[in-house]
Parts: C-alpha cells; structure tokens; sequence
C-alpha cells in the first residue's frame, strides 16, 4: 500500500517537474529502499516503524530534494540475507534506487554491503549491529549508524564487571551477530579484569531457553551475558526469571535490549535491567516532539534503531541538498563533513571507516513504582562519549579507512 | 562414571534430560494432535502451529474480556478453537476431501500465513506476557536443578491429555467408528453412521489439542504470533518419526524427540534445533512407514 502512495505522488511529483528536472539528480528522482524485517523477530524493535521513521525525514524536506521527488520503496527481507541481497540487486538494476536503508540483521546488512559495492551505492545501516561492519567487514559506501556491538560492550559490559560481575558466561545466538557481540564483550569483559567462562551457543531464533539457563547457571558465572536480540533476548529473560536465577544469585546482563523488549516483558520482569541505547524518546524537547509524532503513527515509541533509520536518511538527503546531487561519491563527502545534527545526534561524525561516532547512553530499567506510565520505562544514568562507544578510528580494521 | 568422562556433571545431564520431557511434552500434545488428523481425515494439517498460537491468544482474550483465569482457559481456549477448527473443516477442508494431499496441505499452509500475518500486524512480534496461575508460581530445588511448580505441571496435564485421548480413540465405541471411518467410509455410512460428522469433530479434536498445548505455553513463553511456526516443523518431524496417524507413535516419540533434543543442548548446543531431523532421515530410510506406522 505504502509503495503505491509513494509512486503515487512521485508521479504527480515527476509531472509537475517535468520541465526543470534537475540535472545532477540520476533519474530526476532520489529513490531509498528500506529492507526490514517485517513480519519475524526483529519486526518490533525495527519493521514497520523504520519505515515511519524513514517517512518522516522524507517529509520534512517536502517530499522533494534539489528540485526532485524523494521515494522511499520498502521490502520484507525475511531476516534472509540471500532474499536481502536479491532485492537490493533488482533495485538497484532495473528501478534506479539510489541508497539502501535500515538492513536489520548482520548477515542482511553484509550481504546488501555486497550488492551496494558492486554498484557503487551507499548502504545506511541502522538495525544490523555487528562492528565488523565498520572493520574487516566495511565497504566505502557502507555507513553504520545507530549503534554496534563494541559501543554495547563498552556500556554494558564495563558497567556490569565494575559492580563485581567478574565471570562471565554467555548465551549466544548462533550467526555473525551473536558471535560479533559476544567476542565484543569479552574483550571489554578481560580488560577489565574479569573472565568469560564459556558460552553456549544457541539456535536462532530459539523458544526454549530453560536448557541453556541451566548450563549458564552450572558454570557457576556471576553473570550471565545475552548475546541476542528481540525475541531470543524476551524468552532468555523469562527463563532466567521462571528458573530462579536471579533469585539465586546470578546476574543477567542483556546486552543488547530494545524499549520494545522492556515494553514486550513488562517493568515486573524488566525492572533493574541495565541496558546501552542509543537513543531514548525522553531525553530532551527535541526527542520527546519527535517521538510523540512517531507514537501518534505507530502507537508505540521509538526504539533507537528507528530513530537511528530516521536520522540517517535526513542526513543523507541533507547532503543531496546541499550538494544537488546524488552521485554517490559527491554526496558521500558531503556526509562526512557535514556533522550530524539532529534529534538523534548531536555533533555526530560520520568517519572514513563508515562508523557514525555519537554519544551512547547507559540506562536502567525503571521500577513499577517508578514509572509513571506507559513507555516511561528508563532512567539514563550515563552517557558515553561517541570516542569511547566506538573508539578511534586508528583502532577500525577497515582496509578502506 | 561416564558422565564425568565427557565432561558434563550428572546434575547438568538430569536437568537436561527433564527439561527434554517437559519440551517432549509439548511436542506429544501438538504432533498427537496432527496424527488424530491425519489419520481420520488425511489431512496434513500445517495449520496446526497457528492453531496452537491461537490456544494461545485465546487463553489472553479469556483474561481481558471475561476475566477466566488460566484454569477456566485450560478447558474454554481448546472449546473455542476447537469450534474454529469445526468452522475450516466445513468451510474449506470438506472441499477437499478426495483429492490429493497437496491440497489440504496448501490450504492450510496458506491458512497459517494468513493467520500469522494478521496476528503479527495486530499484536507486533514481540509477544504478550501472561503469568502462571498463583497456585504454580515458584518452584522446588531437586538438588541437581531449581523445578519450576509450572513446567512440572505441563508434563502431568500433557500426559493426561495424552492417555484420555488414547482411551477415546482406540477402547471407545466412538473411536471405533472413527477408525471404520478411515478404513472405509462408504460402508460405515451403510451402518448408518453420520460420517461427515465424525470427521468434522475428529478435526475439531485435533485442533482443540493444538489449543490445549498453546494454554499450556502461554505462562512459559511469551504469548507471540509466530511461537507455532517456529515449532510446526518440528513437530511434523515427530509425526513422521512416530509413523503418519499412529496415536502411540505421536506421543511416545513427541516425548522422546524432546530428550534427544534436550540432550543435544547438552553436547552440541549449535545442533539442537537440527538433531531431530538427522533422527528423521534415519527412521525414513530404514522404516519408512515410521516408527509405530504400519507399512503400507
């Protein structure tokens, strides 16, 4: 439905510009495609309300750049890379998209990286949290947005070893993420002097995690490390909490939760959780106006990966703006030496390696008594500078830096 | 002792080895439910993981809108589905009745697309809690592991399910008709039995103890839209195992996949999810009938 709205009023668009096209714009129309998840596990925390999000920065430039319409085209990846890459290679051939977004799920985002390489477009990565991306993984005109898994290391991960949690154990998802955050966190986890104990990987997406609780409880860890996401992070918890865990004495550290998981578990089960975001809607004016504009379309608040997808495409379109046009190398500069300056980021740098470097947030999940009210769930109790999140650019292993 | 010697304390391989029942539990409830399908209507019901969820969400509804609490769920959420299951039966499945598998298989592949699709846009992915009645909340420590009161639960009230439905279907009058049912309908129907009836209600049957599993995982795990697609195919695979139709054949292997399985979390955590279909191919190639299935 969406899609047919979009061509619909690119059309009357094309029509009323037919005669002052702008030249430097390939088509005389900038077009993005969205690959999300729609349907499956990571659908709440990005899915439809990237798609949103993606509107929105569409709709504060009019619906029109440098003289063009702007078209957002979306499709269901599946959480499948093969099915990722296929339609990204369709759009990019046959229908003149100019820019992929969002690409939720690693192993989708790695897979579009391929397409976007080959045909030399610029991938804008907001869900997919793997820090290879920006390391061995990158490609020139893959740019990595919202989060990754080091800056979730730095924040959760140190945090719990500073209050004790000294061993670790880690139940892990069994692709290229799962593995990316897990030897994240042991890195953060043994320079702070603790240890990891062992991990046992599981199948994803998983439903039963009774039988992986108890083999992380067996191993004797203080903590317990999620190396998952969505659902798999959701059923984890459960379990732990079902299987008196926590009551027990060990911790759980989820390492990578959404407001939608504490929002899915409820604050009963949640409360207490630390968690590392990159974005939470009641921080400022300036996200609490935006939020309540995405809530009023969606019903829900926004996790940090769409307003990570919101962010990104505003500042991709702001360089085409600026520059008037969407050659892919032109506007890729303008990037970089524009700051991010938005409601999402402020200052953010958008390095060689591809990684955006903004500030990241520790947060706490709030009590029930805390609370005063639906979404009101986080405290922020810390913030972590955008150099620390992420680290130097000396530190990235992109050979393209 | 063995155990030791492969790296595993026993208390981890007894904890495993009864969390493995308690999921075989589950699988004896759905893949019994397939099988009583199967076997009286030929139906290969790939509905029956969405049917499941929907035991699920009914059990949810039962709270919000009427205040039925879990035990009034455990009877009301299989009644309810149960009807529905009625309703596809005479509405879609009848249609079908005669023709190739393929198609009651496509109808009800299509059917939990559908139903999934509308729940996940309803609902969202990330589920629903629902919490265990009070009665079973906490749990006993059995020395080598922590017993929530609640999973203990999900194997006496699978187990019980399992032999009641045993009893009806193969020591009942009515289980006898069903059965003449299969073997040949037309002369059933001679006697003056009402065979279009019997089906429906078999069907029915079968979807209720879809629904009936689904109340029993909603405490467990998240109350989900896609909770039945993630476990549907295992449990064909428990069918399949246990020989198409056969009532023993689903229960007794339902429960003994989810050892395996469980075992397998154990040894090779990264297998789990594939270990029952290794199993599968064995049992295909050297009983193809399955199990307890006999050849045909």
């Amino acid at each position: 439905m969406k899609l047919f709205k979009h061509l619909a009023t690119s059309a009357s668009a094309l029509a009323v510009m037919a005669t002052g096209a702008a030249a430097e714009i390939s088509g005389g129309v900038v077009k993005i495609g969205l690959l999300t998840d729609m349907s499956a596990t990571y659908s709440d925390v990005a899915g439809p309300g990237t798609i949103t999000a993606a509107e929105m920065a569409i709709e504060e430039f009019g619906g029109q750049v440098a003289g063009a319409p702007i078209e957002l085209v979306s499709a269901d990846h599946q959480n499948k890379a093969d099915i990722a890459a296929n339609k990204a290679r369709e759009w990019g051939d046959t229908e003149g998209v100019d820019a992929f977004a969002e690409l939720v799920t690693t192993s989708v985002a790695m897979a579009v990286f391929e397409v976007a390489k080959q045909q030399n477009k610029i991938a804008l990565v907001s869900g997919a949290a793997s820090s290879p991306l920006t390391n061995d993984a990158c490609i020139p005109t893959g740019l990595h947005w919202t989060y990754n898994t080091r800056a979730l290391a730095v924040g959760t991960g140190s945090a719990v070893v500073k209050e004790g949690g000294d061993s670790w154990y880690f139940l892990t998802a069994d692709y290229a993420f799962g593995e990316a955050l897990q030897g994240d966190v042991s890195k953060v986890v043994e320079a702070e002097g603790g240890q990891v104990l062992g991990a046992s990987k599981h199948p994803f997406p998983a439903s039963d995690f009774s039988s992986f609780m108890l083999q992380a409880q067996a191993s004797g860890a203080k903590v317990i490390g999620l190396a998952n996401a969505g659902g798999d992070t959701i059923n984890a918890i459960k379990a732990a909490k079902e299987f008196g865990i926590i009551e027990a004495g060990q911790k759980i550290a989820g390492l990578l939760v959404f407001l939608s998981d504490v929002n899915a578990l409820g604050l009963e089960t949640a409360q207490g959780l630390q968690m590392t975001v990159s974005f939470y809607w009641d921080m400022d004016d300036e996200t609490r106006a935006w939020s309540q504009r995405f809530f009023e379309k969606t019903g829900k608040m926004p996790t940090g990966i769409q307003a990570g997808t919101y962010s990104s495409v505003r500042h991709y379109l702001k360089a085409i703006e600026a520059t008037g046009s969407d050659d892919t190398e032109t506007v890729l500069a303008k990037m970089r030496e524009m700051p991010v300056e938005d409601m999402f980021a402020h200052g953010g740098v958008l390095r060689t390696d591809g990684r955006m470097v903004h500030d990241m947030y520790l947060a706490e999940v709030k009590s029930p008594a805390e609370s005063s009210g639906p979404w009101d769930y986080l405290k922020i109790v810390r913030t972590i500078p955008g150099e620390e999140a992420f680290g130097p650019l000396s530190e990235s292993t992109c050979p393209t830096k | 002792m063995l155990t030791d010697l492969l790296g595993f304390p026993p208390q981890v391989l007894f904890g495993q080895l009864l969390l493995g029942l308690i999921n075989g539990a589950f699988y004896a409830v759905l893949s019994l439910g397939l099988a009583v399908i199967f076997g009286l209507l030929n139906i290969v019901n790939f509905a029956h993981g969405a049917l499941y969820m929907l035991g699920a969400f009914a059990t949810l509804g039962l709270m919000k809108f009427f205040g039925i609490g879990y035990w009034g769920a455990l009877i009301f959420a299989p009644l309810l589905v149960g009807i529905v299951g009625i309703v596809i039966e005479r509405l879609l499945l009848r249609r079908l009745a005669g023709v190739d598998h393929l198609y009651g298989l496509l109808l009800t592949f299509g059917l939990a697309l559908v139903l999934e699709g509308t729940f996940v846009k309803l609902f969202g992915a990330s589920g629903i809690p629902y919490s265990p009645p009070a009665q079973l909340q906490g749990g006993i420590n059995l020395g080598f592991m922590f017993l929530p009161w609640y999973r203990g639960w999900v194997v006496v009230a699978s187990l019980i399910v399992c032999a009641a439905t045993w009893y009806l279907f193969e020591r009942t009058k009515i289980g006898a008709y069903l059965r003449a049912g299969t073997e040949n309908p037309r002369l059933l129907q001679a006697f003056g039995v009402n065979v279009p009836l019997l089906t429906t209600l078999a069907y029915g049957y079968g979807v209720a103890l879809a629904a009936f599993a689904g109340v029993l995982a909603a405490p467990i795990t998240q109350v989900n839209p896609l909770m039945g697609s993630n476990l549907i195919i295992v449990v064909f695979a428990v069918v399949v195992i246990g020989g198409m139709g056969s009532i023993v054949g689903a229960v007794v292997t339902g429960l003994a996949m989810g050892v395996i399985e469980g075992l397998t979390k154990v040894f090779w955590p990264e297998a789990s999810s594939t270990v029952i279909f290794l199993v599968m191919a064995i049992v295909l190639v050297l009983r193809p009938a399955g199990l307890f299935g006999k050849a045909a």
